[in-house]
């Protein structure tokens, strides 16, 4: 039976899973248009036209949802479909009479078309409490709270760019979202508690103790068994010595919650690309719904959506406008929390005269 | 004893309403026939009630031979949910660009049905195909069922993570190198590497076939490799005038937003001082039909982004600022061997390639790996005069010098 066994084959080749216009046309594309939301048209320096429809998906997907996917496929596209970055499906046409059945389709499946140029698109994001043990709060129900109150800004192109908006769960980031226009992140505001009982079975004393960024973590040790303390005073409740020890519990549901950080961008497009900065350090966990977050990024984007000029992303028209008026604008309060104060915080110190005293 | 009250969801419940699509209605179609899916939704409920997660840290789980692929999950409340006792992942790599046919997703579809929750992330943060939640026991059948179907499992811990990369030249005009070739050229060259975790930590990398970089790669990846040119952008003078008539105003519009003020416009005629273009895309993804990326075409390099666990995070800075992209790509692959090899062995448990680097320093890190210093990879010179000079004269030293020189 081992010998049968088969390892180490890789991906199947993507070539076989190309649309026959795709092979035809394959690094010969001249331009594209945006013909309305959610639907663009890719013309080859042949003359070919490949018509993409894109529909919003929740990124955890059934099964069942999955093959009335491929079903469509085969309805409209010959059997080809993809799947874009930021977890949304893409249909690929060639019979520019398919694109409104199959959006109807789609809207019959309440997955909405949408997402391409000065729009919204998905959210990238992360597991929370469905999957993940180190959540500092939920990814897809925010998420999903976040999307039912922007979904216009999905559905039509009334922005004034681009929008991109990640949530991760904890300070870990699966989701990368150090570089979003708004990016929403789970975070821990008590330092871990030590199972003293169990830690030294559990995990290895010096690996938790170099764990931590900041030499918080100390080896002591707790009724005669070898343990760590933790100097709360120097904790940033990063949960990197939770990740490297269980015995290290960080979770709490009284002081978890969710901040919120602005004006990233990865995009070399006009400005080079951007870190997210802290724009609200702490929102409460208010499951199902969310309010307080829902609302602080729907007032976020509608101040951008107001004063950027065309083709500004959130990043640039911050830089512009200058950070006080941001935090005017939004209605935000600058605190304490706002001012780095890890390492080389001097940086983002304001170092001229240069002001707007608005 | 169960109470009548166990299998209501009504916090849950709360987001099937709206316009976006709900994950929790994704879960509900699968209760009824996947006893997991029902009891996921049970803890689940609890989790909103509770405000935290009833997830335990990974354990070693896995497919015999691999080392990564599978990530270990078990709940807190076995007792409560046993059909989410273990509830593994499975992470299956996913063709280039994410293209499908329908008889792959079904055949993918079948494999889940039997196996596991049917439960899926189309795709995780990395790029793979997600399989969300199995028992131990279910492990090695399904993936015994992925390879007949020509899938494979994709990365985790401490390897070479499953590449990934934008849509490129399968449908983009902007692709200045081949993505999904280079990708899936990578992923089979390393295998090895990407299912026997050997490395100090993670390592990504992400394809990006121009600097849009549409997949994230500056921020997301160890390796970003980001196609660009380093001729002439292309100019249909044409077409430039039809975007004038229009709307576009070309000093506003695109002088205005050009990095380097290098594009001028005298009402008939838009020039471009290519010299001085530093490849935003901003004149190019405003104007697609009349500007267009020039032909010699190639990637820039960067290295070291991460997300801020352990000491910050980064974004990728400069390796390389242009190199071609062509099979077999062995130029590219001997650089990534020697960045491991160093980083394999200077790197501490746990650090990225780019907190490596820091700690070292570029310069000494650049030394390691065969690689010429140049001014594209530093924003501007250092500022502090604390130079760690390697050399210097010894009393008598001065004369042979003077005397070589003539």
């Amino acid at each position: 039976m081992v010998t049968d066994r088969k390892t180490d084959i890789g991906p199947p080749n993507y070539e076989q899973f190309l649309p026959p216009i795709v092979k035809a046309n394959y690094g010969k594309w001249k331009y594209h248009e945006v013909l309305k939301p959610g639907v663009m048209v890719h013309v080859g320096e042949s003359g070919d036209k490949l018509f993409t429809v894109r529909a919003a998906s929740p990124r955890l997907l059934s099964i069942t949802k999955l093959r009335a996917f491929a079903d469509l496929a085969d309805k409209y596209c010959g059997g080809h479909l993809r799947f874009t970055s930021r977890n949304n499906v893409e249909f690929l046409l060639t019979d520019q009479a398919n694109i409104d059945p199959l959006i109807a389709d789609l809207k019959k499946m309440n997955h909405p078309v949408g997402g391409i140029g000065n729009s919204i698109s998905n959210i990238v994001h992360t597991q929370g409490w469905v999957h993940c043990h180190s959540a500092a709060t939920d990814a897809s129900g925010v998420v999903k709270c976040v999307m039912d109150d922007l979904h216009e800004y999905f559905t039509e192109m009334k922005l004034p760019g681009k929008l991109r908006v990640a949530l991760a769960c904890c300070l870990n980031m699966c989701g990368a979202v150090h570089c979003s226009d708004i990016a929403i992140l789970g975070v821990h505001r008590r330092p871990p508690k030590v199972d003293h009982g169990k830690l030294n079975k559990l995990c290895e004393i010096p690996s938790v103790v170099s764990s931590c960024p900041t030499a918080a973590i100390r080896p002591t040790t707790v009724d005669g068994k070898p343990s760590v303390e933790v100097d709360e005073d120097l904790c940033m409740f990063c949960a990197n010595c939770f990740s490297v020890c269980p015995s290290m519990s960080i979770s709490d549901p009284l002081n978890d919650g969710v901040s919120i950080w602005v004006g990233g961008k990865v995009s070399n497009a006009r400005v080079e690309p951007m870190f997210s900065k802290l724009a609200i350090p702490y929102l409460p966990n208010n499951p199902p719904r969310w309010p307080e977050v829902v609302g602080a990024v729907r007032k976020i984007v509608e101040v951008w959506a107001e004063g950027a000029h065309k083709y500004e992303r959130m990043g640039e028209f911050i830089a512009r406008i200058g950070w006080p008026r941001f935090f005017k604008l939004t209605g935000i309060e600058f605190t304490k929390e706002h001012i780095d104060d890890f390492k080389h915080a001097g940086l983002t110190y304001k170092r001229s005269a240069q002001l707007r005293h608005v | 004893m169960a109470d009548p009250g166990d299998n209501a969801t009504p916090l849950l419940d709360e987001l099937e309403k709206g316009p976006w699509p709900s994950f929790v209605t994704e879960i509900k179609s699968m209760a009824s026939e996947n006893k997991m899916c029902k009891d996921l939704l049970g803890q689940l409920e609890k989790s909103y009630r509770e405000k935290r997660g009833y997830w335990k840290h990974g354990g070693i789980v896995g497919v015999m031979g691999y080392g990564g692929g599978v990530i270990g999950r078990y709940s807190f409340l076995a007792e409560e949910y046993p059909n989410v006792a273990h509830f593994h992942t499975l992470r299956i790599n996913q063709p280039s660009g994410w293209f499908y046919t329908s008889d792959a997703i079904r055949g993918l579809c079948d494999v889940w049905e039997k196996h596991g929750s049917g439960l899926t992330n189309m795709h995780g943060s990395t790029g793979d195909i997600v399989f969300l939640g199995t028992v131990t026991d279910e492990l090695e059948p399904t993936f015994a069922e992925l390879t007949e179907h020509g899938f494979d499992l994709g990365g985790s811990g401490s390897d070479m993570r499953t590449p990934s990369c934008c849509v490129g030249p399968a449908r983009c005009e902007w692709a200045c190198y081949d993505t999904l070739h280079l990708t899936n050229d990578l992923t089979q060259t390393f295998q090895d590497e990407l299912h026997r975790p050997a490395f100090p930590y993670k390592f990504k990398f992400k394809m990006a076939g121009c600097p849009n970089d549409c997949v994230a790669s500056i921020a997301r990846s160890d390796m970003s490799i980001i196609g660009t040119w380093r001729d002439d952008i292309r100019i249909d003078q044409a077409e430039v005038k039809k975007y004038v008539d229009g709307g576009i105003n070309i000093h506003k519009d695109i002088y205005a937003n050009c990095p380097t003020r290098c594009i001028s416009w005298d009402g008939e005629t838009l020039t471009i001082d290519n010299a001085n273009c530093v490849k935003c895309m901003h004149c190019i993804n405003a104007m697609p039909k009349a500007l267009r990326p020039g032909t010699d075409r190639g990637a820039t390099i960067l290295l070291g982004a991460k997300a801020p666990i352990v000491e910050g995070a980064l974004l990728g800075s400069v390796l390389v600022p242009f190199i071609k992209i062509e099979p077999p790509y062995t130029e590219l692959k001997d650089l990534v061997e020697r960045i491991w090899d160093f980083w394999g062995e200077h790197g501490k448990n746990r650090e990225r390639v780019g907190e490596l680097i820091q700690r070292v320093g570029l310069g000494n890190f650049l030394e390691a790996i065969e690689v010429e210093p140049l001014p594209e990879m530093v924003a501007h010179p250092r500022e502090n005069p604390y130079v760690f000079y390697e050399e210097y004269f010894e009393e008598g030293d001065e004369d042979e010098e003077e005397e070589e020189d003539e």
